[in-house]
């Protein structure tokens, strides 16, 4: 079916009949579409084509990249606003390749991920994606500069940064590594924000996956603000909707991966420690505890907390400069949240505290600098501006 | 962080100079503590006329005004900075009838505190009306910026909460309140952080 | 005009303890539920977070977190003799404005009623006859029991997590818990609160006088809790700034920190804030609601139709909402008759101050209901044969912040200001206390809630208008209370003690409590209640009111236990009954 071919007497079509006309090329099979819609849950397409208060999936959420604004489709089956029109081997192509109908998509759209995903699961998403209310809504035009805003110019980035090809099980390892590996690289795109970006936005592929948990907030990767803007729907969405199986399947696939090497990190100096055990006291114990612990499901322990002890302690700062929200979901409602410091420690304050916080109760990580809080302090105002 | 008095930004220099001596007469000067104008109680008062709270905006200020019994609560038309500016004149013009041309901050320290008694005894009047319901309010006034936090301009070095023992801001006593009968040994902190 | 909005099942007014309350059950129940607040909408880490909330000038002086009066407020006079006027500014009590109500900035005493209290006029009548009832007094049977109640105080505390050691589990009396209280299914959800010195010292002179200390229940935390709707709450850390102030670590029960986060999930439930309700509407026969008007804040106005509605804003604007909107009869004092406006009551509250030479007691170290208290001394606990007063109170050391612009005590003859003044405060601050009695309030004819002939709010609409004195019966009962706690307050040693009986008349400037009372109360009878056992109004069976609006009379404790416990019973009778068949619950 293509309603384009139709051309004034197709965009009349009202959603209800849409819903029940006959789908060419598609097999009406409630198997498939199921596996379709918890596909499309694990992988979020909501995340990038819900608009918070918008119609499910009918796109118009602005994504932030270095590069300019990137406006998301319209994924409902509405024939002239919509996907309504596409094949099959379009859809393939699409998610596959990164070729759409307006010519050559962005990376914004994690092709080079969703490029992993077999066939029989990208049919069954659009299978599943037939199946939505069509939403008529057009979306304005994205508001890249040149020359990103010629799509011819992404074949040269795939040149550079695509790699085209299915995911192939590694023989030697489990069958849950390799369902893990298959999300983790394909369609939970994991390290279109886990891994650190180039300077045009392609992945830095000898450190895959090691940009640790809340990298995206600041490295300037295509993706970014994706997560800060909808954090909330994200895992709403995705990974709290998979099955346990999958979860564990990620879980053993991740802990396989190699991270860096260990080295000693040097010590802390005793008048840091001081002013940042103080600065702990009076701003940090209340919630954190004065030992540490956090509280279960509200404020999280620091004592050999990973996120605590990354080598760069960006997050850490981004947190106590503008505080931080935990999500809330279904079995966990709560989403509380730590207010903001920026406007009341000063830089050398943040860095004390963080070191002290590095540095105390069994940590042993390196001292945060007061210049990266002052440069980070700067840019987020700037980008506040 | 500390609050610098950058101009005055309600009162006039006249009524900042006044309001310095009224503030000290309330609260002293000792050897261990600072009086009200070092504690810099007449900038908080200033900042506090200056804004919301001393334009009544969410306060019920709609007519008919009557004066009404004690228990029925304040019941002026005027604004609290009103109150305040035509108060203010109205002592000094007391002090000057009555002291030979001198006004308030002019006569002897003895005779300031025996005014401020008067007035707090309602047998001095201010502006054909009792002069207590100024005072009170000066005296409110006061006691507010000698104990809120910093951030208001008073409080200065959390002079007040040093004199008395108060943490200020700190948020967690979890560790003492099974320590009976014993002094909390921490400094105070502000809102703004601590006071070194 | 206003315009209309598409009909919903269940519209609520205000989005407080009893709005959260009844729209979680409601939509569980699969109701489309429409909220209007007309405060701001609040977060704990945006609107009251720990890097600012612990301010006393903002919150306590100049009450951030309160309706301003600029919006609302009402009048006031003592008796019909004299010409109410407005409370400009408030002072003896603080009405609340916005999500989460008065349950964001509650102290968290979270009490249960005495079983008499729910049969007052009865009991007191078959101790005491007839005549030791004066005769202008209007206290009455509320037509529900302790023990119906019971299972919805219990939903309540375990909604919250009170912290508290039960006296009496299902009829047995438990060591260190308050013997006087009615049986309970089972122990409160968390243990009691850590006790700081002052209220040791009182609990250890109340043993010693032969009375029955026990830890004040809680609404903050003595530890972590997760509540039955997986919402969790963290360790209370005793900051000391908690009644007038909203929580920062989520460690004080408020709909924000129990319901809301899974409310708001609901994709039946709608909340819209900064919209004021300004009537409710009825259809032609005036017996049965339509929907309600309100005004949102660009100043439009909106018609939403509703096939229930809630009133579940504060306790004097539900009487004035049913006042302006012509539902009921209003109460006439001099013949009366009508019901709404009708037992408007109170708090008779007092105090003893004691100045101690050798006491250090961290006064700062404290929350909102951390306390030792006796309930010798409440309801009929006691015999009041020849004492010429009915009802009582609890009292005790309850410590709830040394916040020093209103928190400090200086000996009686100290001069208010000047050196002698600076030094006394000084050297009390850390050895002086303020021990409390909270007691009941007997309704009567002359105290009760009409509008206003004269003021008016910013739409023009009239005022409530308060009639009010103490009367000789809480005066009595206020000397006798404050005299026992003195007696007891001796024995811990001060070096000397202030007693401050509640004295008439009643005034609106010095902060007492917030416990207002009535108005449309609930009972069995049509003549003398506005609402029936189910908070269901008489005259229009899609309407019911929450809160201590349903009050016939004050009983000596805080009422927020109550309160709650009164709106998971109405909600179960809606769920069970009312929306299968929608009519009256009891035949009036």
């Amino acid at each position: 079916m293509n309603p384009h071919r139709s051309g004034r007497w197709a965009a009349r079509i009202t959603a209800a009949a849409l819903l029940l006309m006959p789908i060419a090329g598609h097999a009406a099979d409630p198997a498939q579409v199921a596996q379709g819609r918890y596909l499309a849950v694990a992988g979020d397409c909501a995340g990038c084509h819900t608009a918070p208060g918008g119609a499910a999936y009918a796109g118009g959420v602005a994504i932030q990249t270095p590069f300019g604004a990137l406006i998301s489709p319209n994924i409902t089956p509405d024939p002239k606003t919509g996907i309504g029109g596409m094949s099959d081997a379009q859809f393939l192509q699409a998610m596959h390749e990164g070729v759409g109908r307006p010519g050559h998509l962005y990376p914004a759209f994690p092709y080079p991920y969703f490029t992993k995903v077999s066939d029989a699961d990208v049919l069954a998403i659009h299978a599943w994606l037939t199946t939505l209310p069509p939403v008529r809504y057009k979306i304005q035009s994205n508001q890249l500069p040149f020359p990103f805003s010629i799509r011819a110019s992404m074949r040269v980035w795939n040149t550079l940064h695509f790699t085209q090809g299915r995911f192939v099980p590694d023989a030697g390892k489990s069958a849950a590594w390799n369902r893990g590996a298959s999300l983790v690289q394909g369609l939970g795109h994991c390290g279109a924000c886990h891994t650190a970006k180039n300077s045009l936005g392609g992945d830095e592929t000898g450190s895959p996956l090691q940009g640790g948990v809340l990298d995206q907030w600041l490295a300037p990767n295509l993706t970014g603000d994706i997560h800060t803007g909808i954090g909330g729907w994200s895992v709403a969405h995705s990974t709290s909707q998979m099955t346990d199986q999958d979860r564990l399947a990620i879980a053993t696939y991740l802990k396989d991966q190699p991270g860096q090497p260990a080295t000693a990190p040097p010590a802390v100096a005793g008048a840091v420690m001081q002013l940042g055990a103080v600065v702990y006291d009076q701003q940090c114990a209340a919630c954190q505890t004065a030992r540490g612990t956090g509280v279960d499901g509200l404020a999280p322990a620091f004592a050999h907390a990973p996120g605590v002890l990354a080598p760069d302690p960006i997050n850490l700062v981004r947190a106590v400069l503008l505080g931080a929200k935990s999500v809330a979901t279904d079995t966990a409602p709560t989403g509380a949240a730590m207010p903001a410091f920026g406007w009341k420690l000063t830089d050398q304050q943040i860095a004390a505290v963080l070191s002290y916080i590095r540095a105390s109760w069994g940590n042993a990580a390196a001292p945060v600098d007061a210049d990266q809080v002052h440069t980070l302090r700067g840019s987020l105002t700037a980008a506040a501006h | 962080m500390q609050v610098v008095a950058g101009g005055w930004m309600f009162f006039t220099p006249e009524e900042a100079a006044l309001v310095e001596v009224l503030v000290d007469r309330l609260i002293p000067p000792d050897p261990a503590t600072p009086g009200g104008k070092e504690a810099g109680v007449a900038v908080f008062i200033d900042r506090q006329l200056a804004g919301p709270y001393g334009s009544a905006t969410a306060l019920y200020m709609r007519p008919p005004f009557a004066d009404g019994l004690p228990n029925q609560g304040p019941q002026s038309p005027l604004t609290p900075a009103s109150r305040c500016r035509q108060a203010l004149a109205a002592l000094d013009r007391h002090t000057s009838d009555a002291f030979a041309g001198r006004i308030f901050r002019q006569i002897p320290e003895t005779e300031q505190i025996a005014v401020i008694q008067r007035m707090e005894s309602g047998s001095l009047m201010l502006n054909g009306s009792n002069g207590r319901a100024f005072f009170e309010m000066l005296l409110q006034h006061t006691k507010e910026g000698f104990f809120a936090d910093p951030i208001y301009g008073g409080n200065r070095g959390m002079a007040a909460w040093r004199m008395i023992g108060f943490p200020g801001a700190h948020y967690d006593y979890r560790d003492w309140v099974g320590r009976h009968n014993e002094r909390y040994p921490k400094p105070p902190v502000g809102l703004s952080g601590s006071a070194t | 005009m206003a315009r209309a909005l598409p009909a919903t099942d269940v519209v609520i007014v205000g989005l407080g303890w009893t709005g959260s309350i009844l729209a979680q059950e409601l939509t569980q129940a699969g109701q489309r539920v429409v909220a209007l607040e007309r405060g701001a909408w609040r977060n704990t880490a945006t609107d009251f977070p720990t890097t600012f909330a612990q301010d006393e000038l903002r919150y306590h002086i100049r009450h951030s977190l309160f309706l301003k009066p600029a919006q609302e407020t009402l009048t006031f006079r003592n008796n019909a003799s004299q010409t109410a006027l407005p409370i400009r500014t408030w002072g003896s009590f603080m009405p609340p404005n916005g999500v989460g109500g008065g349950g964001v900035h509650w102290n968290g005493q979270t009490w249960r009623f005495n079983p008499t209290d729910f049969r007052l006029r009865s009991h007191l009548t078959e101790r005491y006859g007839a005549a030791a009832l004066p005769d202008d007094m209007t206290i009455q049977d509320w037509d529900v029991s302790y023990d119906e109640l019971e299972p919805h105080y219990d939903r309540f505390e375990y909604l919250c997590g009170t912290a508290g050691l039960a006296g009496n589990i299902a009829g047995k009396i438990q060591p260190g818990g308050n013997p006087f209280e009615g049986p309970r299914a089972r122990g409160y959800p968390t243990p009691a609160m850590q006790q700081p010195f002052a209220p040791t010292l009182f609990a250890a002179a109340a043993r010693e006088s032969g009375y029955h200390p026990f830890p004040q229940p809680s609404g903050n935390m003595s530890q972590a809790y997760t509540n039955p709707l997986g919402v969790k709450l963290g360790p209370c850390t005793y900051c000391g700034f908690c009644e007038w102030f909203g929580c920062g670590n989520y460690s004080k029960a408020s709909p924000q920190t129990t319901i809301l986060p899974v409310l708001t999930r609901h994709p039946n439930f709608t909340a819209r804030t900064q919209c004021e309700v300004t009537r409710i509407n009825t259809d032609s026969t005036g017996k049965r609601a339509t929907g309600v008007t309100y005004i949102d804040a660009a100043g439009e106005e909106w018609e939403q139709p509703a096939e229930m509605v809630l009133l579940c804003a504060f306790q004097i604007f539900n009487v004035r909402l049913l006042l302006l909107s012509g539902i009921g009869t209003p109460y006439d004092p001099v013949a009366n008759t009508g019901v709404i406006g009708r037992n408007y009551s109170y708090q008779t509250t007092s105090g003893v101050d004691a100045f101690f030479a050798d006491k250090n007691f961290n006064p700062f170290v404290a929350s909102g209901a951390v306390g030792m208290l006796i309930d010798d001394f409440n309801g009929d606990n006691f015999d009041h044969a020849g004492l010429g007063f009915v009802g009582g109170g609890f009292m005790g050391a309850a410590q709830t912040g040394g916040r020093p612009i209103l928190g400090t005590l200086t000996p009686p003859g100290t001069p208010a200001w000047g050196a002698a003044w600076k030094q006394a405060v000084a050297e009390n601050y850390q050895s002086s206390y303020s021990f409390s009695t909270h007691g009941s309030s007997c309704s009567y004819r002359g105290n009760h809630l009409d509008l206003d002939p004269t003021y008016t709010d910013p739409h023009v609409r009239k005022l409530l208008r308060m009639n009010f004195d103490l009367h000789p019966n809480e005066l009595k009962m206020s000397a006798f209370l404050t005299d026992r706690l003195g007696e007891i307050v001796q024995k811990m040693g001060p070096r000397q003690l202030v007693k401050h009986p509640r004295t008439g008349p009643y005034s609106v400037t010095p902060y007492q409590t917030t416990h207002l009372c009535g108005g449309a109360v609930m009972g069995a009878d049509p003549r003398t209640s506005a609402l029936n056992r189910y908070l269901q109004s008489w005259d229009v069976p899609n309407l019911f009111v929450m809160g201590a609006t349903a009050f016939p009379q004050n009983a000596g404790y805080n009422p927020t236990g109550t309160v709650g416990a009164l709106a998971y019973w109405a909600a179960d009778a809606i769920k069970s009954r009312y929306l299968k068949s929608p009519g009256p619950l009891v035949p009036a």
